[in-house]
């Protein structure tokens, strides 16, 4: 049993299921992402934790208590929005106070929690002003503030990032994850952006058309992902799927894929079980991170294959220089270094690291496990 | 050849710009021209007026018309002047003024944030009630009246003009409501707030154009209604009727001068809550319209 249970939920509207069987256990002081493309269910699987919306069959139960039917302001949650949902009328201090009002606090505590979490987000100065005076970042903390007054047994965010710039969004970022470390409350955290799944967690729920489909640790989810939707979901730029033929000689597994010419490359691979696949296509799974010029290469890696191709496209990053060549008849992103001797049209010497790659079942499209 | 375009644009903008404020200024005179005849008129004895100079300012200044319309005029056979019948008329308007705009604001709430199975046909339905004209519904109006015993009364009148108002009124509350996030209903629900305390202390309080549209328009319709009043007025009649009664009787000398000052009388509160409130009322059809 864990602090947060979903246990088999499912949500239909009408004859439509947009989530199916959907099981997941949070711990208590885990921070959950819940990540996946628009429309994959995820906003509603938060918004039945919340009770916002009604849960079809199965059951969701927070801090032992099973809440199915509970109204949402007795299942001692708060809510952060994507538009932060400030009431405009009221001032910070109010705004922030509104839910412990409603609760029937009183004013002195009341007063004392307001004092205690303005000065957590450093919001002091700006709680006699009206929402419509503040900046996107301050509008964010506030709605960050309103939640954490409330001490709830767990944080629900809807996407809270998703409005700010580019840059107030990773400040943002960092800033909850301190705030979470410091405060050590269970968060369920719903987003679209893989970084943020990536930094943020503790675990991550992968979602697409209303199926979990991955739940792990972010290093799990990355080195190890389920499937090829999981693999080239997070990550950018994406995973690099290749179909290759398995070839196996004098017991060594070899992946044969073509090169830009057309010509056949064999590279070994570290799955010894992938022997049962001898003659048959697979897809392989390479980081472009994995790809690499040889000086750049990982020095702890002990399969790491010289490959020759020629380069399509160099895109300098500043930090990195990413390269496209083609192969398998795909194009494949590298992340050479910044000053890595690399220009489009010219032969070069690439290093992959094999430890690093993943099978998948071309027809399953599911990883296939080494034993 | 472009600064010759902007040459003769510049002159030319000046003789038309010279015309447009002349054409302007003549619809304003025109426009004036009843207002001031019926100031002018209402502040002459009335010889000078039968004397036949309508456009003259007075010769000799006199309030008494007014005096005589508001207390002692000839209202059909009683001389009360139209005050009794003004006093209806802020009996009646203030209510349902009050009522259609209230219950507007609640339909506009709870068919925004709280949908429910079929509410956009009962929204049509509603709509559709703006459409129908007054007529159509005297006689089961007054058959509806006469069996709730509220026939020939203020408070009859009061529920015929909120029945009439609350289509327009949650038209207008509806659009104004469907452009606020339903986040922030879902904020507050977490926070413990039940319907009606949303509805108080987040809702309403961001509602202020909207209300001043509402007001305006339901405060003119039901002041300026005729046809409800003289069917169903009865002894308390509003003042649109006990105007009708002061200028349309046929007996005795036509006082002009009166009926003049009656006129207005019976227009000023219109026009008052115009003056005040007129400058939000166009923000807040904007609002309304626009953004819904």
């Amino acid at each position: 049993m864990g602090f947060l249970d979903i246990t088999n939920v499912t949500k239909s509207y009408g004859n439509v299921e947009v989530l199916h069987k959907v099981d997941v256990e949070v711990q208590e002081g885990e921070f959950l992402v819940l990540v996946g493309p628009s429309g994959c269910g995820k906003s509603t699987l938060l918004n039945m934790i919340a009770g916002l919306e009604d849960i079809t069959s199965g059951d969701i139960s927070i801090n032992g208590r099973v809440v199915s039917g509970v109204h949402p302001s007795k299942r001692n949650i708060a809510m952060v929005f994507q538009s932060y949902a400030l009431y405009p009328n009221m001032t910070v201090g109010q705004n922030m106070t509104f839910g412990l009002e409603m609760h029937g606090v009183p004013k002195p505590e009341r007063e004392k929690a307001l004092a205690d979490v303005s000065k957590l987000l450093q919001i002091e100065q700006l709680l006699d002003r009206k929402p419509g005076q503040l900046s996107g970042g301050q509008r964010q903390r506030v709605a960050m503030g309103r939640a954490l007054v409330r001490d709830p047994d767990v944080f629900l965010f809807d996407e809270p990032l998703s409005n700010l710039d580019a840059k107030l969004r990773v400040d943002m970022r960092t800033e909850i994850k301190k705030l979470h470390e410091q405060l050590k409350t269970t968060v369920v955290y719903v987003t679209h952006d893989q970084i943020e799944a990536l930094t943020l967690s503790t675990r991550i729920a992968v979602m697409n058309g209303g199926y979990i489909q991955q739940l792990g640790t972010p290093r799990e989810i990355y080195d190890t992902p389920a499937n090829i939707f999981v693999a080239t979901f997070m990550g950018s730029p994406a995973m690099n799927i290749v179909p290759a033929k398995i070839k196996v000689d004098n017991g060594v597994v070899f992946a044969e894929l073509t090169d830009a010419e057309g010509q056949p490359k064999l590279l070994r691979t570290v799955q010894s079980n992938l022997a049962a696949w001898d003659g048959r296509e697979i897809l392989l799974g390479i980081r472009p991170e994995a790809i690499t010029d040889p000086d750049g290469a990982d020095r702890k890696s002990t399969h790491l294959e010289r490959l020759d191709n020629r380069i399509t496209v160099t895109e300098p990053a500043g930090s990195d220089t990413f390269v496209t060549m083609t192969l398998g008849g795909r194009d494949v992103i590298g992340r050479m270094r910044a000053d890595a001797d690399a220009a489009a049209g010219q032969m070069f010497e690439f290093a992959i690291n094999m430890e690093k790659a993943v099978a998948f079942d071309p027809q399953t499209e599911d990883r296939i496990r080494p034993d | 050849m472009s600064v010759a375009t902007q040459d003769t644009a510049i002159s030319t903008g000046k003789i038309t710009r010279a015309l447009i404020y002349l054409v302007l200024l003549l619809f304003a005179l025109f426009y004036l021209l009843p207002l001031f005849v019926m100031v002018a008129n209402s502040l002459k004895p009335l010889d000078e007026i039968t004397g036949g100079n309508m456009l003259a300012l007075p010769q000799t200044w006199t309030i008494e018309p007014w005096l005589a319309a508001w207390s002692t005029a000839q209202i059909g056979v009683e001389p009360t002047g139209l005050r009794p019948y003004f006093i209806n008329s802020i009996l009646m308007v203030v209510p349902a003024v009050a009522i259609s705009t209230i219950l507007g604001a609640i339909n506009g709430y709870i068919l925004t944030k709280w949908r429910f199975k079929g509410d956009n046909i009962l929204f049509g339905l509603m709509l559709f009630s703006c459409f129908i004209p007054f007529q159509i519904v005297l006689i089961p109006m007054a058959t509806v009246l006469g069996k709730i015993g509220l026939a020939g009364s203020i408070p009859g009148l009061i529920l015929v003009h909120v029945v009439y108002g609350v289509g327009f009124t949650t038209l207008y509350y509806r659009n104004y409501y469907a452009a606020v996030p339903s986040e922030l209903v879902r904020a507050a629900m977490i926070d413990g707030a039940g319907f009606f305390r949303i509805f108080w202390r987040i809702l309403l309080p961001l509602s202020g154009p909207i209300t001043v549209v509402s007001v305006i328009w339901q405060f003119t319709n039901v002041w300026n209604d005729f046809l409800f009043g003289a069917s169903f007025g009865g002894t308390s009649q509003p003042m649109t009727v006990a105007l009708n009664n002061l200028v349309q009787s046929s007996t005795g000398v036509k006082e002009y001068n009166v009926h003049f000052a009656g006129a207005i009388l019976a227009a000023l509160p219109t026009l008052i809550v115009y003056i005040v409130a007129g400058r939000y009322f166009v923000r807040g059809l904007m609002a309304g319209s626009v953004k819904g």
